[in-house]
């Protein structure tokens, strides 16, 4: 909506957005400054907004404490690891779900969807069993796939949205110039659903990376990602503001910043294709 | 190498029949159209025949042989789509050799095969470009050339040129007239404008609810037309029906007369009426008729310097030799 | 629009998919219905033996079972509330021309970036600790008596905390909702002489629906299986512990894996009559 507005209209507009904004920001801009304060100087009253004196500090010793690059690394392999997976398996799946539907496409599709509403606290001891037996307990490997399965829904029907926005003529002039099906996905269809992908990976990347059930309760040591750090924070070293601070702003920095880069391509993926 | 022939060929969609039992032949390197209102099934048709849709019964054979199960890659057949179904993301040149790379062909005759399509097609210079910075019939034009590399036995258009404003339409009926004589390869083309079908096509096959009405050359079509439907059909403006007592004169139920058979007088004629609208294209005009109490309006089609306006009173006057008469049934009486 | 082959070749690429997701969803169902009818202890016995539905009546007749219930729908049903009005309101205000539109969006998404358990600890001990916490000296600075957040208003708090997790996904969801209004309708309806608060409810609203169904959707599926907020902020205290947490508590605290079973069932059950529920009006809405 383009409409021509008074220029006090629109400072008055933007007062109000900017107040709110930064609002909604203050805690995490709160937590990334209190970071550089020492810890007296992060429970000084009044609270010190700009005038401390900034210290790398808090970092150094979080990472003396533990090791911030066997989590982050984990956080990665985890995240990266469970949304590739995940593409891999629901790529032909939604190719089917697009290209060829049937009476049961959106049944399969909404009963996907409700796999996620399954609470995982119902079936944390099954899982927690299996992962015994199996041997996966604090593996990487497991909790990948684990990480996969619960974010599968949303991976097929995000790519199910983009593929059914291209048109089949195109897959079908492919199959016409002698494209195996094989070819027709590889050469044709992934390249022009390059952009949905690219934002169904993301956005699957961030919740992989946040998710914080199963990491807690499958890890112990070796496979914790970013999720468990944190948690090792919370009593009573939580006291601690600016080590605490350092270790949020540490274990949040890599997914900001990812996020902000790509917040065009996630707000589209989020609508789930339902918004235009 | 290039005739198919549909055998018996139905095609239901769950327990709906679109095609009932067809039979068709189509003789190397005709140029075949399938003409008919939308949803006639004469996309179907050309689905069917290129193997995108399978045919719930009967057999379809291209140069002799059973193509029926056979897959869309393995029939030797090339397609041309409404949306030209050009890959956005490949350059011109890739687009054009996409089927060659697929047929795994040596990259120095692909390199040959498209250079020569392109200069063929007048695409030389665009050939790194990608399809979106292309204009509508540039855009077409690959999708021929992409058809045409490839050598195939037949060309299948499908609605190639309804996305196309009306003078390029005219430019791009005019080069795939052309092509066909040069080829010399079976085309099929679908379309739902008669005026496509008429100027370019060898055999004309009209289609409604994927019965076919008629098959034949253009001028069969315009001249003998088999029943209503296909008198009304073909022919542009349409064909004039009348029923009733003045019909009966001729000894039939309904008789046709085209607009352009029809002499037009201010003093004298067979039948009179007040003219509606008048639309004058330069080279002719077109006269819509009311109360001449034959029918509710008879449209004319005159010299392009005839004067009537709006509510002048008009004589017309049937060629006799060109009435056509149907019976009770829409069926032509000879 | 396929041909036969090409529609059993589309069942053996969705097998993948769909096999993994009946295993996901069967083999751990089929293992907690089968402890829910047992007598289970992993450290005071293990296996006791099959006692029927003795678990699924103590689960239910426990004094915590209906609190949960109820503590689990007032945070969902909080939350959605908050989100949803706060959201559309702020995508209004978004959707208005302003200088550095893009930087405000930035600061309003981020916190769906946030790991939850990043934003329950920043919450609990830099705003919400009644000794050191921000909110802390704002009350104080106001004259105030300041407020143990957790204790004295947990629920208040954790939908607090969850909302502003929350907050930037509907926003942003509403956002392209409303960008994609045709603004000549809204000029039609001005010259039709309705008032900005019609307009906003005739044409703004019903615009919004289809986007307000995919927000509450959506934020209801994480929201029923919230854990990290509550795990790191009152450990479930002061009347926070959902049906999650509680059951959470039964298997991993109280070691009593068959009640936790009949538990998870109970959360089964109920995330399907929402599921259903949800389903029917997102199927609804995903055919147009």
């Amino acid at each position: 909506m383009s409409r021509t507005v008074t220029t006090q209209r629109k400072s008055f507009n933007t007062a109000i957005a900017w107040v709110i904004g930064l609002l909604i920001f203050f805690p995490i801009l709160w937590t990334i400054l209190t970071s550089f304060k020492t810890e007296a100087q992060a429970i000084a009253s009044p609270p010190l907004f700009l005038n401390f004196d900034w210290t790398l500090e808090n970092y150094a010793v979080v990472q003396e404490r533990s090791d911030y690059m066997r989590f982050l690394w984990n956080s990665v392999i985890l995240a990266g690891g469970s949304t590739i997976l995940g593409v891999i398996i629901a790529v032909p799946a939604a190719w089917a779900m697009a290209f060829v539907p049937s009476k049961r496409t959106k049944d399969i599709l909404l009963w996907m969807l409700s796999t996620k509403m399954l609470p995982a606290v119902g079936v944390l001891y099954p899982i927690y069993l299996l992962f015994i037996r199996l041997g996966l307990l604090d593996s990487r490997a497991g909790l990948v796939v684990v990480l996969m399965l619960i974010n599968l829904p949303i991976i097929v029907w995000m790519l199910y949205t983009y593929f059914r926005e291209i048109p089949g003529e195109i897959l079908e002039a492919a199959r016409m110039d002698g494209a195996t099906l094989k070819e027709e996905i590889l050469y044709v269809l992934t390249p022009m659903a390059i952009p949905g992908i690219a934002s169904t990976v993301l956005l699957n990347f961030i919740l992989a990376w946040n998710e914080a059930f199963w990491t807690l309760n499958l890890t112990a040591v070796n496979a914790a990602p970013l999720t468990a750090f944190i948690a090792s924070y919370s009593s009573p070293e939580g006291l601690f503001f600016a080590k605490l601070s350092a270790a949020s702003t540490m274990a949040i920095a890599p997914i900001l910043i990812l996020g902000w880069f790509s917040q065009k391509q996630l707000v589209r993926g989020l609508t789930f294709g339902a918004v235009k | 190498m290039g005739r198919i022939q549909l055998k018996s060929v139905t095609k239901s969609f769950g327990d709906v029949q679109v095609i009932p039992p067809l039979d068709l032949t189509i003789e190397d390197g005709e140029f075949t159209v399938f003409v008919g209102p939308s949803g006639c099934g004469k996309s179907t048709l050309l689905r069917l025949i290129a193997g995108l849709e399978d045919i719930t019964s009967g057999h379809i054979e291209i140069d002799g042989t059973d193509a029926t199960d056979v897959p869309p890659a393995k029939r030797g057949l090339a397609m041309v789509f409404q949306s030209y179904a050009l890959y956005p993301h490949m350059s011109v040149r890739k687009n054009i050799a996409f089927p060659l790379r697929m047929a795994k062909l040596e990259q120095a005759e692909i390199d040959k095969r498209v250079e020569g399509a392109a200069s063929v097609l007048n695409l030389a210079d665009y050939l790194d470009r990608r399809p979106g910075q292309l204009s509508g019939g540039q855009r077409q034009r690959v999708a021929i050339g992409r058809a045409i590399v490839r050598e195939p036995a037949a060309f299948l258009f499908d609605e190639p040129l309804s996305n196309l404003d009306a003078a390029l339409r005219v430019g791009m009926r005019l080069e795939i007239s052309e092509l066909h004589e040069r080829l010399a390869t079976t085309m099929i083309y679908v379309t739902h404008d008669q005026v496509e079908a008429m100027t370019m096509a060898d055999k004309i096959v009209v289609l409604q609810a994927g019965v076919i009405e008629q098959v034949g050359s253009p001028l069969e079509l315009y001249r003998t037309p088999r029943n209503l439907f296909v008198a009304g059909f073909i022919g542009s403006p349409k064909m004039n029906f009348i029923e009733g007592a003045e019909a009966k004169k001729y000894d039939a139920h309904t008789i046709g007369i085209r607009p352009e058979h029809l002499a037009v007088s201010e003093t004298e004629g067979e039948w009179s009426g007040v003219v509606s609208v008048s639309e004058h294209l330069g080279s002719d005009t077109f006269f819509h008729v009311q109360e001449t109490g034959l029918a509710e309006t008879i449209t004319v089609r005159a010299d392009g310097e005839v004067g009537f306006r709006h509510g002048d009173r008009i004589h017309l006057t049937p060629r006799a030799d060109v009435i056509h008469r149907f019976d009770a049934k829409g069926l032509r009486i000879e | 629009m396929a041909t036969q082959h090409s529609r059993s070749v589309a069942r053996l690429m969705m097998a993948p998919a769909v096999v993994l997701l009946l295993g996901w969803m069967l083999v751990p169902l089929t293992m907690t219905l089968y402890f829910s009818f047992k007598k289970y202890l992993p450290l005071r016995g293990g296996d006791l033996g099959w006692v029927g539905f003795d678990n699924y009546v103590r689960f239910v007749s426990s004094s915590s079972f209906w609190p949960a219930v109820q503590a689990t729908l007032v945070i969902v049903g909080g939350v959605l509330a908050i989100t949803v009005v706060l959201g559309i309101l702020l995508a209004m205000l978004l959707d208005q021309p302003m200088w550095g539109q893009g930087v405000v969006r930035i600061l309003v998404i981020a916190p769906f970036f946030v790991m939850p358990t990043v934003s329950a600890l920043v919450w609990k001990n830099m705003f919400m600790d009644p000794i050191n916490g921000l909110l802390a000296h704002l009350w104080r600075f106001f004259g105030a008596e300041p407020v143990s957040w957790l204790s004295e208003a947990s629920m208040t708090s954790i939908v607090m905390i969850v909302s502003w997790q929350w907050l930037p996904f509907a926003t942003l969801i509403l956002l392209t909702a409303i960008q994609s209004l045709d603004s000549e309708q809204l000029e039609a309806a001005e010259m039709d002489g309705a008032p900005p608060l019609k307009r906003f409810y005739h044409i703004i609203l019903p615009h919004l629906g289809r986007a307000i169904t995919i927000v509450i959707l959506i934020q209801t599926i994480f929201l029923l299986s919230i854990f990290a907020e509550i795990f790191v902020t009152t450990g479930g205290a002061f009347g926070t512990r959902t049906l999650t947490y509680l059951i959470f508590q039964r298997v991993l605290e109280g070691q009593n894996v068959g009640l936790g079973s009949a538990g998870g069932v109970y959360a089964i059950i109920l995330a399907n009559i929402v599921a259903i529920f949800l389903m029917r009006i997102v199927g609804k809405n995903l055919d147009a």
